[in-house]
């Protein structure tokens, strides 16, 4: 079966590797502190997608939120399997990035981060599949649908 | 990656190994985070607050022992957050086997990099408080909040790892909260219309702190209105800690001013950027923010936490006068604080800590009550009047909390049952 992308969004390499996975969009930031399991759920009581799962997921959101232990938070997610395969964020989060490079650092696992601006951002939708390129050698990353 | 990153050659060598495989580590991480953040270049720092001293799992531990191999040492004074376990009170926390002993692990490893072993999320308590102006690269999203807004001195928001590596090379990212630009209100918050005596109960200042993180996210932003300064006793330093870690947690601020109490905001013109987003907020908005820290009505009561962040002497002062000779807790309520070794001692020393623990309570340091196993299993309904206690622990622990204020949380702990004045907030 050939699978035809026909759009692609460009935006800005917060951490580099590629990822092809179903979108979770969430309408608000989730702490990885605090805010996420084990398991990749969502297990913050006052977000709006309380229990979603973001494993193996593309994860879009606004930003970061709450607490600086979430690097840690991610790079386990990350080691365990149980993480997202990608973030994708209109307002990147250092915090996150840290857990990304940690992860490359440790345990050879790249995990990309894209920063998208407001338009293309809003193309995103829950629940499609996206192709995210955000190798180290290309100047933007490409997220393709 | 498009980068306009310049290194000096010091910080070259570093990145190529000259100073170590420790060094080079560390720098490799922190390139990465100036290039994502399109840094120009690296700053020095003085000094550091290390984060990942609680055990999240094996990433943080195979980080650190990692550093430890390769012979990593910091180069600046850099205190340590909370740990997983209370080195001094050993049986206090009942986790399971892999957090005793990984978390134990952990803190050693952070001895062994040169840490100094404060294990407290509130350092500025315990003797480290960087001058105005000053460069810092501080983890823990409260002690970011704080070092910033109430101290004056400079660091982005950092997490485990960053925080290590900062450490380590001396050096962080020039972005961020380290910019002059990045610190200028862009949005303000006026509470000038509400009645002020509303800002004289402890769990205005939590609702406060979830008004600003909700409104602000991780923006600045300036806050207007508030009555009195830090020496009156309107606006106290406990007050503005409490706030700065329920907007921490309730959204991402590393930042934020009160007008004509934190140190670089004596007027709003000084600190407010050009189309500042503005706000009027109203008593219903603070009552609103308020009743979302507590999840349940019921009068049932099972446990009392305080000090989240960590207890200060000066809290320990105003407990104790609350306390007075009166009545012990009941016997049902397990009243907690938690708190640093060095605050301990000093409230030990002024005779505030017998008080509290005459009367039935009981200290937890080097960790915190939300962190760690230490609350009975049994135990569903705690009052607190923290809001960031209040904002995670449902999240983390599986119980229901109730905010009150500091003589709320007493006069509840000697009834057994939910104690709240209602008369304000009518």
């Amino acid at each position: 079966m050939v699978v035809i992308m026909a759009k692609v969004l460009t935006g800005k390499i917060s951490h580099p590797g590629v990822a092809e996975g179903e979108v979770l969009l969430l309408t608000e930031p989730v702490s990885f502190w605090g805010g996420v399991d084990h398991h990749g759920e969502i297990i913050d009581v006052h977000h709006a997608q309380h229990k979603a799962k973001m494993t193996n997921k593309i994860l879009v959101m606004p930003s970061g939120r709450g607490s600086s232990s979430a690097t840690a938070v991610l790079a386990e997610l990350i080691r365990t399997g149980d993480g997202p395969l990608a973030i994708v964020m209109l307002q990147c989060d250092t915090i996150l990035v840290i857990g990304a490079l940690v992860s490359a650092e440790i345990y050879d696992i790249s995990l990309p981060i894209v920063e998208l601006e407001q338009a293309e951002y809003d193309q995103l939708t829950d629940g499609m599949r996206v192709s995210v390129d955000a190798r180290s050698d290309q100047e933007v990353a490409t997220i393709s649908f | 990656m498009s980068t306009t990153l310049t290194l000096t050659s010091e910080e070259q060598a570093m990145l190529d190994g000259e100073h170590g495989p420790a060094v080079a580590m560390c720098m490799r991480i922190i390139v990465g985070v100036a290039r994502a953040n399109g840094a120009e270049k690296l700053i020095e720092i003085e000094s550091a607050h290390a984060d990942g001293t609680l055990y999240h799992g094996e990433a943080g531990l195979d980080f650190t022992e990692k550093l430890v191999d390769l012979g990593g040492k910091v180069k600046v004074k850099t205190t340590t957050n909370v740990g997983s376990l209370d080195l001094l009170h050993p049986n206090l926390v009942h986790g399971d086997e892999t957090l005793m002993s990984h978390g134990r692990r952990l803190m050693d490893a952070h001895i062994a990099l040169g840490c100094e072993p404060t294990w407290s999320c509130a350092p500025y308590q315990a003797g480290h408080r960087p001058a105005f102006g000053s460069h810092v690269a501080w983890a823990e999203s409260n002690a970011i909040a704080f070092v910033n807004s109430v101290l004056g001195a400079r660091s982005d928001r950092y997490g485990d790892f960053l925080d290590l590596s900062a450490a380590v090379t001396g050096r962080v990212p020039f972005g961020g909260l380290h910019h002059d630009a990045a610190r200028k209100a862009v949005l303000v918050l006026d509470f000038s219309e509400i009645d002020s005596r509303v800002f004289s109960e402890d769990a205005a200042w939590a609702a406060l702190g979830v008004i600003l993180g909700n409104r602000a996210g991780t923006r600045v932003a300036a806050m207007v209105g508030l009555p009195g300064d830090l020496s009156d006793g309107g606006v106290t330093e406990d007050r503005l800690k409490g706030m700065g870690a329920t907007s921490a947690s309730a959204g991402g601020v590393g930042l934020f001013h009160v007008v004509g109490v934190t140190p670089e905001a004596p007027t709003l013109e000084a600190i407010v950027a050009p189309n500042a987003e503005y706000l009027k907020m109203t008593t219903a908005d603070v009552r609103e923010a308020r009743d979302t820290l507590s999840t349940t009505s019921s009068e049932k009561l099972d446990a009392v936490s305080l000090g989240t962040p960590h207890f200060s002497v000066d809290e320990f002062r105003a407990l104790a006068e609350v306390i007075g000779d009166g009545p012990k807790f009941a016997e049902n309520i397990d009243f907690y604080i938690s708190t640093s070794r060095d605050v301990m001692a000093r409230s030990k020393d002024l005779g505030y800590l017998d008080v509290f623990l005459t009367a039935g309570g009981r200290v937890v340091t080097d960790t915190c009550t939300y962190v760690t196993p230490v609350l009975n299993r049994d135990v569903k309904n705690v009052m607190t009047n923290s809001g960031k206690w209040a904002w995670y622990a449902p999240g983390n622990l599986g119980i229901d909390t109730v905010l009150g204020s500091l003589s709320e949380c007493v006069a509840s702990a000697r009834a057994g049952k939910v104690v709240r004045d209602e008369s304000l907030w009518s």
